[in-house]
């Protein structure tokens, strides 16, 4: 064979399970820590042991939330409209299976959809031609809606009331 | 609100620790391969460890460049399986066999693609445009090995294979990452109308047959591949990830139960059909019957002889290269898990199982950080697609499940199945660094209208919006 002796041979065979698990410890290890601060960024709230730590944390309390109840239709063909909001979402758009059927030529079929998240509404444009404005601004993603902002679907503006 | 986030950490130096940990697994094993053969520590062992180094270090820095938030234990983990398998297969290259060789070959050509998917691709949000690109793609790569000019024939009962020129390649390997993105893109965006529409009979909710007509279509390529390529296994695997992402998405556990009563009653209706199939079963039931054990086509020989292996390697096996795989049929590609056993005994094997099941729960990790529906049932569907195939492989090797023709991944010989995995790797690569790093809360920037079909009208971002009379007015 070599020179390697049979000695030598059997203690690196058991090395090498031994390296394999050492392996594995230190992925679980560093997987413990990014758990952790997975955690931390997701909740953004204090834990009760950092509450202890930092006083100051706890010290102010959550701002009182005002749940938003209605959708007002302020302007457009519709305009007076009002529709309750319960937890289900909301499709906004021309075509007929829309929970809002905006008659309004200027809207797309499925326009845009509202939804609840949390304690917040979203609003989410699925793909229509002109576009749906958040306060003036395009959306091209799902932003939420605050209360009383003006959302511009076509000739048609929505906003939340509480 | 009380403002306690930490700042996203990259955390690439801990990768690059791991890499080096990872690297000392995979030359080490092939260390003492040459160790245990005649050959000792050559030039080629040198030359080889290197080149798979230099490689992992190079994909490092590309993530350090590209994706630097990307989750730090991925790549560690897939070099280790890949280090362990190149020298497994080194192993049981006999004098003149090229295998191993090959096998690095194709290792340093499927880390250089995942690269370029990572430089070029920067986000995999862009993937949701080729939503129906990619089924087409998929139906594609599955109907070629069926067409007679590059066909390699049936091979070893199933006709997979194409042949280009000298190297053959398994297409079906690809079709798994573009059904993928197709399940994903289609799903995530018709996730409610599949959930709301439709009726309601007895307790469960059936959708409308029209929403659900791509999705069927893609269920019937799978039986396709089962019926027309003899494959039992890629069938197995198409139509797990088509049931694991309908499930995700909608979260009804109805069509897990649809599923797997399909999959049960496809299977014994193949078995009466098929002879492969039935012969699969047999072998499966009666593996220690001496008729069935030295039959011809289709005997248990081959899952016997690797559970005697295992039964040899017992706890903590023979050690590298002093078992007897050569006694397996295929040790270094389908039986490369009872080759695991017999040389690295059970605590080895289970290391192995381990590092699959930290990278399943580090996909998924992916999947639950990122924000977009296309990327969580992306990032769900591939590592599942793994997980599927180290299930089904080691469960057929173990006799738990009948074996079926699947790779094990990352480890088996086999360069179409490596490319495949290590684009899967750089996607949930990118997915994780979406993920974990700092959410954008720049607006998005639209590209300019191209050749529009409808007309469509933008304003540029930041802009006050266009009159309603600019607008295009429906009918």
């Amino acid at each position: 064979m070599n020179d390697v002796s049979e000695l030598t041979i059997t203690a690196l065979r058991f090395g090498f399970l031994l390296l394999l698990w050492v392996l594995i410890f230190s992925i679980v290890s560093t997987m413990r820590r990014d758990f952790q601060i997975g955690r931390k960024a997701v909740t953004g709230v204090p834990t009760a042991r950092e509450v202890r730590k930092h006083p100051e944390l706890a010290a102010t309390p959550p701002p009182a939330i005002q749940h938003a109840r209605n959708l007002v239709v302020t302007e457009g063909p519709l305009k007076g409209t009002t529709v309750p909001l319960a937890a289900s979402p909301i499709l906004l758009g021309r075509a007929q299976e829309a929970t809002l059927v905006l008659e309004d030529d200027y809207a797309s079929g499925r326009h845009a959809r509202l939804f609840p998240q949390g304690s917040r509404w979203f609003i989410e444009d699925l793909g229509s031609t002109n576009g749906t404005y958040l306060a003036d601004q395009q959306l091209t993603r799902a932003l939420p809606v605050e209360l009383g902002v003006p959302v511009r679907i076509g000739k048609t503006v929505i906003e939340l009331r509480p | 609100m009380i403002q306690t986030e930490t700042a996203p950490k990259p955390r690439r130096n801990v990768e690059l620790l791991l890499i080096v940990l990872a690297l000392a697994v995979g030359i080490g094993a092939s260390a003492l391969v040459s160790l245990n053969s005649d050959m000792g520590l050559d030039s080629d062992f040198w030359f080889q460890s290197s080149l798979l180094a230099v490689a992992a270090f190079a994909f490092h820095i590309v993530l350090r460049l590209r994706a630097k938030y990307a989750d730090p234990v991925i790549l560690p983990i897939v070099v280790a399986l890949n280090g362990l398998g190149l020298a497994l297969i080194h192993r049981m290259d006999g004098p003149g066999d090229d295998t191993g060789n090959n096998q690095l070959r194709w290792t340093l050509i499927a880390m250089a693609v995942s690269i370029a998917v990572i430089w070029f691709l920067k986000d995999h949000r862009i993937l949701r445009r080729f939503t129906y690109i990619s089924l087409a793609a998929s139906a594609l790569l599955l109907v070629l090995p069926l067409v007679p000019g590059i066909s390699a024939g049936e091979v070893l009962g199933a006709s997979v294979w194409i042949r280009i020129g000298p190297m053959t390649f398994q297409p079906g390997e690809i079709a798994k990452i573009t059904l993928a993105i197709f399940f994903a893109g289609y799903l995530s965006s018709n996730r409610d109308l599949i959930l709301l529409a439709g009726r309601k009979i007895g307790p469960m909710q059936f959708p409308r047959f029209k929403d659900l007509g791509p999705m069927i279509t893609a269920w019937l390529v799978s039986i396709g591949v089962l019926v027309f390529q003899r494959d039992l296994g890629s069938s197995v695997l198409f139509f797990g990830l088509f049931i694991v992402m309908i499930y995700v998405a909608t979260s009804r556990i109805s069509w897990v139960v649809i599923g797997l009563a399909l999959i049960l009653g496809g299977g014994f209706i193949a078995s009466k059909i098929f002879s492969h199939v039935a012969f699969r079963i047999d072998s499966w039931i009666n593996a220690f019957t001496p008729e069935v054990f030295g039959r011809s086509p289709g005997g248990s020989g081959q899952i016997v002889q690797g559970l005697f292996g295992m039964a040899d390697g017992g706890l903590v096996g023979t050690g590298l290269g002093q078992g007897r795989p050569d006694l397996v049929p295929f040790a270094n590609s389908d039986m490369i898990v009872a080759l695991i056993g017999e040389e690295l005994g059970l605590i080895g094997l289970f290391a192995v199982v381990m590092l699959y099941l930290l990278l399943f729960t580090r996909g998924f990790r992916a999947a639950l950080g990122t924000r977009d529906a296309f990327g969580k049932l992306l990032a769900c569907g591939l590592s599942f697609a793994i997980a599927l195939q180290c299930f089904v492989v080691i469960g057929g090797v173990t006799r738990l499940i009948p074996l079926t023709g699947l790779t094990t991944p990352f480890l088996a010989a086999g360069g179409s199945s490596l490319l495949a995995n290590w684009i899967i790797v750089g996607l949930l690569l990118m997915i994780s660094n979406t993920a974990r790093g700092p959410v954008d809360t720049t607006p998005m920037v639209n590209k300019p209208p191209t050749t529009s079909s409808h007309g469509t009208v933008k304003t540029p971002t930041g802009q006050t919006p266009s009159a309603p009379t600019e607008a295009v007015k429906h009918q």
